[in-house]
């Protein structure tokens, strides 16, 4: 077989966004001993979202540490072990967690290179499930990454399809500080949870990184700007093929990172289309919304004309489907935001 | 105690067979009628009856994401609960706690899905009845795995060093998820933890409800005349997996075999039994019991589903106005007309 040819049916191999995932740890874990995974539920189980799966059979305990339920001596553990000079992930299961452990993470975490005068720096990667859409009530479907954006010190990481995700997650383990990595758990391929088509992917066997601060084209458009991440670039790219039938062209952004921020990408496509309608699932006020707004018009307010913010409402979220599904942007919410910039 | 105990049982039997409704053959979270996670009780009936018979409605219990049979010994409203479960707007939550987030304030019941929080709320219950100087108690549940948790230590701290009128009670039912309690912590008996804070620690082994309801007895005594908090730790069994849809592939067969042969409610029964009492009667209350679940969950089933703008309502008692679309019921004072 030509190598072209082998190279091709090596992409075609398709993932899922937990496979992905892992297989960038796995491969970090081999290149560097120094590189370790701790979280709850994740030897035996292989982590409740298949976020680890496979990797104590190769590693064992030893390096796949299931911990107590103490996150704030595991996650402070993670700064002080990565402040020695090794390269902790360590996993909080659900996002929402974070509070029981929030200084270690902020205060600790985020400020010990700045506090340091960058005497001291802390390569870690903090893995953690976000997103709703099946009905776990408000403290167990939340987003929040706009919290990890909005304090300073934390690299944000939000892949959106398998690809990405393995792309990322080299480049989270390799960087030298602190990294926030947030997956949705509709996008992994769980079994239990029936992942949308988009995420899953060819992806190379090899390891490639994909540089943090570089926003994709999802799809490219000529009338609208669509800048979203997560979950919600599948319900962007999906409203834009709905009305793309209309004859609406929409550019559809995928973010990937917070921090940093790729307000190029986005300013050059707002330049082109003149629309911009941004899509959340974190809360609406002081959010991801509002700064890519701010941002864009910073640098582009005369190529302006329409601007339209697809966010949660600021309302912890409910139980009940006929109450979630009204607060968490769907697709028609996304195509009615579109439609509104015409 | 036993009415109690075959309740919570047949009642999360139920809830588990409408759960699964939708979700089969390929388990699917987000289908059928009661969405969202469950976790059940089974097996561990024992403790939530033998600490909950010696409560009032004026007492406050705070518990767990695993709450069914707690609730239901604290007397919760069954037919509100189960509303609640099934997403319905006359839930006692409206639709927006569902299973893992049940208040019920009538009897002063609360719950919380994020592991050992309901400690501390349950030391202000304590706070506040010192303050008021009133006899009510606190009882705050939690699972063995919890006991690492910071809000737990420092909430054991915090109502010793003020005497305040709680009893803490771990169940003990060998796991936390997926992690034996071996490996949580190397002080097997999690009760000894109190002496860390010069409280008194018991732990009552082998799902006794009696002997739980003995030692609760003493622990809420001492907390009701004002003589501080306790620290209770009592071994229960998990018979199910950690939620539904657990496929427990990490627990090994004898340890499930393990936790199934050791049934507290056939326990109670043996040593009921032995007391004298009729099987009829045991009957009966059973009958009666299962007749009380199926009722609440036939009504509940019926009730309707929450209008999605509820969505928007109270995330405040007093909302500032612009929060809601509806218009405010009053007129503003002052201004140019
Ligand atoms: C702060 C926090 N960390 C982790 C979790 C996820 N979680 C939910 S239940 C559970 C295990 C709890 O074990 P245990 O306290 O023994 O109670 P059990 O489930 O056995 O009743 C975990 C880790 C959580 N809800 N909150």
């Amino acid at each position: 077989m030509a190598q072209e040819e082998r190279d091709r049916r090596v992409v075609e191999r398709e993932l899922t966004m937990s496979r992905a995932m892992v297989e960038a740890i796995a491969h970090e874990m081999r290149e560097d001993e120094e590189v370790f995974y701790m979280g709850e539920d994740v030897a035996d189980y292989g982590g409740i979202f298949d976020s680890t799966e496979g990797l104590l059979d190769e590693f064992g305990y030893d390096r796949v540490m299931d911990v107590p339920i103490s996150e704030t001596a595991y996650l402070g553990a993670a700064v002080g072990a990565a402040q020695a000079g090794m390269r902790p992930i360590a996993e909080l299961m659900f996002v929402d967690f974070f509070g029981v452990a929030m200084d270690q993470i902020y205060n600790n975490m985020a400020k010990n290179t700045y506090m340091s005068g960058g005497s001291v720096n802390v390569p870690m990667v903090l893995t953690a499930a976000v997103g709703g859409t099946y009905n776990d009530a408000g403290q167990h479907s939340q987003t929040l990454y706009g919290t990890f954006a909005h304090l300073p010190g934390m690299k944000v990481v939000v892949p959106s399809t398998a690809y990405d995700a393995k792309g990322l997650m080299h480049n989270a383990i390799r960087d030298d500080d602190p990294v926030v990595y947030l997956f949705h758990k509709r996008l992994m391929g769980i079994g239990w949870m029936p992942a949308p088509g988009g995420p899953k992917t060819p992806v190379p066997k090899t390891d490639y990184t994909i540089p943090f601060g570089s926003a994709d084209v999802k799809r490219e458009g000529s009338d609208v700007t669509v800048v979203t991440l997560g979950l919600h670039v599948h319900r962007a790219l999906e409203a834009a093929e709905s009305l793309a039938d209309d004859g609406v062209d929409a550019e559809v952004i995928d973010l990937r990172t917070l921090v940093p921020l790729d307000t190029e990408t986005v300013v050059d496509s707002v330049r082109k289309t003149g629309n911009l309608v941004v899509v959340d699932e974190d809360y609406r006020s002081f959010g991801v919304t509002g700064e890519i707004v701010a941002s864009v018009a910073d640098e582009a307010l005369e190529n302006l004309d329409a601007v339209e913010r697809v966010a949660l409402p600021d309302v912890p979220i409910p139980y009940a489907r006929s109450m979630e599904n009204e607060v968490i942007p769907d697709v028609q919410d996304i195509e009615d935001a579109i439609q509104a910039t015409r | 105690m036993y009415e109690d105990m075959v309740t919570a049982r047949y009642y999360e039997e139920r809830l588990q067979e409408e759960y699964l409704e939708g979700k089969q053959p390929a388990f699917d979270i987000s289908a059928g009628p009661i969405p969202g996670e469950l976790h059940l009780a089974a097996g561990q009936e024992a403790a939530a009856v033998g600490v909950c018979h010696h409560l009032e409605d004026e007492d406050t219990v705070t518990a767990p994401h695993r709450p069914h049979h707690v609730a239901i010994a604290k007397g919760i409203d069954l037919k509100r609960t189960t509303a609640e479960i099934f997403g319905r707007e006359t839930g006692l939550s409206k639709g927006k706690g569902g299973h893992m987030h049940l208040f019920d304030p009538e009897i002063n019941f609360a719950g919380s899905g994020i592991i050992a929080q309901g400690c501390p709320p349950a030391a202000g219950a304590g706070l506040a009845a010192k303050k008021r100087n009133e006899d009510s108690v606190a009882v705050a549940f939690l699972g063995e795995g919890a006991i690492s948790q910071g809000a737990f230590l420092e909430s054991l701290n915090f109502a010793a060093v003020h005497d305040l009128p709680v009893v803490f009670v771990i169940e003990d039912n060998d796991w936390a998820i997926s992690m034996p309690k071996e490996r949580v912590s190397d002080v097997r008996d999690g009760s000894k933890r109190a002496g860390g804070f010069d409280m008194p620690g018991v732990r009552v082994d082998y799902d006794d409800a009696v002997a739980i309801y003995e030692a609760a007895g003493d622990a809420i005594g001492r907390a009701r005349d004002q003589n501080g908090p306790t620290l209770m730790e009592v071994q229960v069994h998990r018979r199910m997996g950690h939620f539904m849809g657990d496929p427990e592939a990490y627990r090994p067969t004898e340890n499930q075999e393990a936790a199934a042969a050791r049934d507290s409610i056939e326990r109670l029964v043996e040593d009921m039994e032995a007391y004298g009492i009729e099987g009829e009667t045991l009957d009966e209350l059973r009958t009666k019991a299962q007749e009380r679940v199926d009722e609440a969950i036939e009504w509940a089933k019926d009730q309707p589903r929450p209008d999605p703008e509820d969505a928007y309502e109270d995330v405040f008692v007093n909302p500032p106005s612009g929060a809601t679309d509806s218009e405010p019921e009053f007129e503003l004072a002052g201004g140019d007309d």
